[in-house]
């Protein structure tokens, strides 16, 4: 069953055009990362999965109308923004008695059984908590609710190694299992991408690369091709080359491994490098259709 | 706006194990209530610190009591009455005063502060309705705050007739005189009923306003709160050099003389007469409430789309 299914999803900020006809479908199950560079459009087509903003186009997400029906939603569905939206104001305690209160599905001892592995205190204030903490806090109430979709916007943004490593560790061996979809929006790729099982990259408002992470493995190679085999290999139309200690790093797309690796060492690309490789071809046939 | 797909089933939930659960209405408003006490505590910390200061002058003053009672039997009943019940008088005016202030300043920050510190986002992504939440601040001024400004009345006036008491029996005088001009059972009835018909009912567009702009602005609200009642009056005043619009809004601050009758002195004088029937029956009271329903009504419409600011 499709999780979140769009088609045509538009959106515009006036003359701004934040999503450009957005079409894809998450199944559920799957670990999504939405991956595109600052302003491509990833946190306004969260947002617009949440209900927090209007849209055009279609779009059901566990098969409602978000916009329509963003109170029944949000009972199946979870939302990490950026570490600084828990209210500042508020007790450790109160917000727990708060989310007990109003979430049907809030397991108020699981949320403790997290925050004991912390070091945050029950009384504590928001604000008195580090960046980090109150990003396990979050986290906590967030995996103490039994939802289908949880949703993360940049969740570990300005937050340490540490606490980034334990952030996705937690969320997988804790939280995670196969009836639920989690979809991620970041810029932080090599953390996540043993995590993923699909990825999509979104540019100016559009999904420019959709692909399960097997689809990925088969379908694109890296090789770091010798010196004197450098011509050799770029006649076989690389998508993308790179200057790396001891030699150029080419990038293939559906070349067969084995012709590959009479080139040189042959290895799956990080996402990372096939992301820069996709938006940065698209950038210059952009500036080329504009020219 | 959107056209929706017939692909999809329209039936949600159900499957994988995951059984509906909904939360009562009643239930999301009282969290979303407390929420509101634990955020703003100047809505219970500002009146209750004014009775503390009220009562400590008043502590104060008992010391020239028992003149005052001697001198009492030379005034007739009237002046008698003025002379004990002004202090009291003056204590739940103060109250009343400090919690209108509060109740203003709290609307206008209202659905403007979680925009303000982004706190937005994480409230809506909690299963609670724009209306539930806008509904659940309303209710602070008015029904939390006219009840706890009778509450705190209360405890102070009982406060004060105990340590008056004290005092007079410790210097061997009847405590009789006293207690009968104050008569405050009757006293409190009249500010409950001033509270429900006056801070509540009368006054609910004002505080629907403030939320409603505090909703809109996206910075100092209280300007958008006061600008536009400003300068529709002066346009008026220049277009028609009339003060329609002027007589509306005064009337509406100076407050429901249709709800009680005073043939003169204090609303708190126990010769006022209360007409309820009267009240009730007065159309500006049923427009003022007319309008406090649209204003709460565009004041939701704009949560849900408003985002951070």
């Amino acid at each position: 069953m499709a999780c979140i299914e769009a088609q045509g999803l538009r959106k515009a900020f006036g003359t701004t055009i934040a999503l450009d006809g957005i079409n894809m479908r998450v199944d559920e199950g799957r670990i999504l990362g939405l991956i595109g560079p600052n302003g491509a459009g990833k946190t306004t087509a969260l947002h617009a999965f949440l209900g927090l903003t209007p849209f055009q186009g279609q779009l059901r997400v566990l098969g409602r109308d978000p916009w329509n029906e963003r109170d029944q939603l949000m009972r199946d569905v979870c939302f990490i923004a950026d570490v600084a939206v828990l209210p500042r104001w508020a007790r450790v305690s109160q917000l727990l008695d708060y989310v007990a209160g109003v979430h049907p599905r809030f397991d108020r001892a699981k949320a403790e059984g997290f925050l004991a592995k912390t070091t945050i205190q029950r009384t504590s204030k928001v604000r008195e908590l580090s960046k980090g903490m109150v990003t396990q806090l979050h986290l906590a109430l967030v995996m103490a609710i039994d939802a289908r979709l949880l949703v993360l916007d940049e969740p570990t943004l300005g937050l340490d190694i540490l606490y980034r490593k334990q952030f996705y560790d937690s969320l997988l061996n804790d939280y995670f299992d196969h009836n639920r979809t989690i979809v991620v929006a970041t810029h932080q790729v090599e953390e996540i991408e043993h995590v993923l099982t699909d990825v999509m990259f979104i540019d100016r408002g559009r999904i420019v690369f959709d692909r399960s992470m097997e689809e990925l493995e088969t379908q694109y190679l890296e090789v770091m091709v010798r010196p004197e085999q450098v011509a050799a290999a770029r006649a076989l139309k690389p998508m993308h080359e790179r200057q790396a200690m001891g030699g150029s790093v080419l990038l293939f797309n559906g070349v067969d491994r084995q012709t590959l690796a009479a080139l040189g060492d042959v290895r799956t690309p990080g996402i990372a490098d096939l992301f820069v490789a996709v938006i940065g071809n698209q950038s210059r046939q952009a500036q080329g259709a504009a020219q | 706006m959107n056209t929706q797909s017939n692909a999809i089933p329209d039936t949600p939930i159900a499957a994988h194990g995951f059984a509906p659960a909904i939360v009562p209405e009643s239930r999301l408003l009282y969290w979303s209530v407390a929420r509101e006490l634990w955020e703003s505590r100047s809505i219970y910390i500002a009146p209750l610190a004014v009775a503390a200061l009220i009562l400590v002058g008043f502590m104060v003053s008992t010391f020239r009591l028992p003149g005052k009672i001697r001198a009492a039997v030379a005034l007739d009943p009237m002046q008698q009455h003025e002379l004990f019940a002004q202090p009291y008088d003056f204590a739940a005016l103060l109250i009343m005063a400090t919690t209108f202030v509060v109740a203003v300043f709290y609307c206008l920050d209202a659905l403007h502060g979680e925009r303000r510190d982004r706190s937005i986002l994480f409230w809506k992504s909690l299963p609670v309705s724009d209306l539930t939440t806008v509904l659940s601040k309303a209710a602070i001024p008015l029904v939390v705050l006219p009840l706890l400004t009778f509450a705190i009345t209360v405890l102070t006036q009982s406060i004060m007739v105990l340590m008056s008491s004290v005092v007079l029996l410790a210097n061997g005088l009847s405590v009789a005189t006293l207690w009968s001009q104050l008569s405050l059972p009757s006293t409190w009835g009249m500010l409950l009923y001033h509270l429900v018909a006056i801070h509540s009912l009368w006054y609910a567009p004002i505080f629907g306003w403030l939320l409603l702009v505090s909703a809109w602005a996206r910075r100092m609200a209280i300007l958008w709160a006061a600008l536009p009642v400003l300068a529709i009056g002066l346009v008026e005043k220049i277009a028609f050099n009339t003060a329609h619009f002027a007589t509306i809004i005064g009337r509406r601050f100076g407050g429901g003389t249709e709800a009680i009758t005073v043939p003169g002195g204090s609303p708190m004088d126990p010769m006022t007469h209360l007409t309820p029937a009267h009240f009730v029956s007065s159309p500006g009271l049923w427009l003022g409430l007319i309008v406090t329903a649209a204003f709460l009504a565009a004041a939701v419409r704009l949560r849900r789309s408003q985002g951070p600011i």
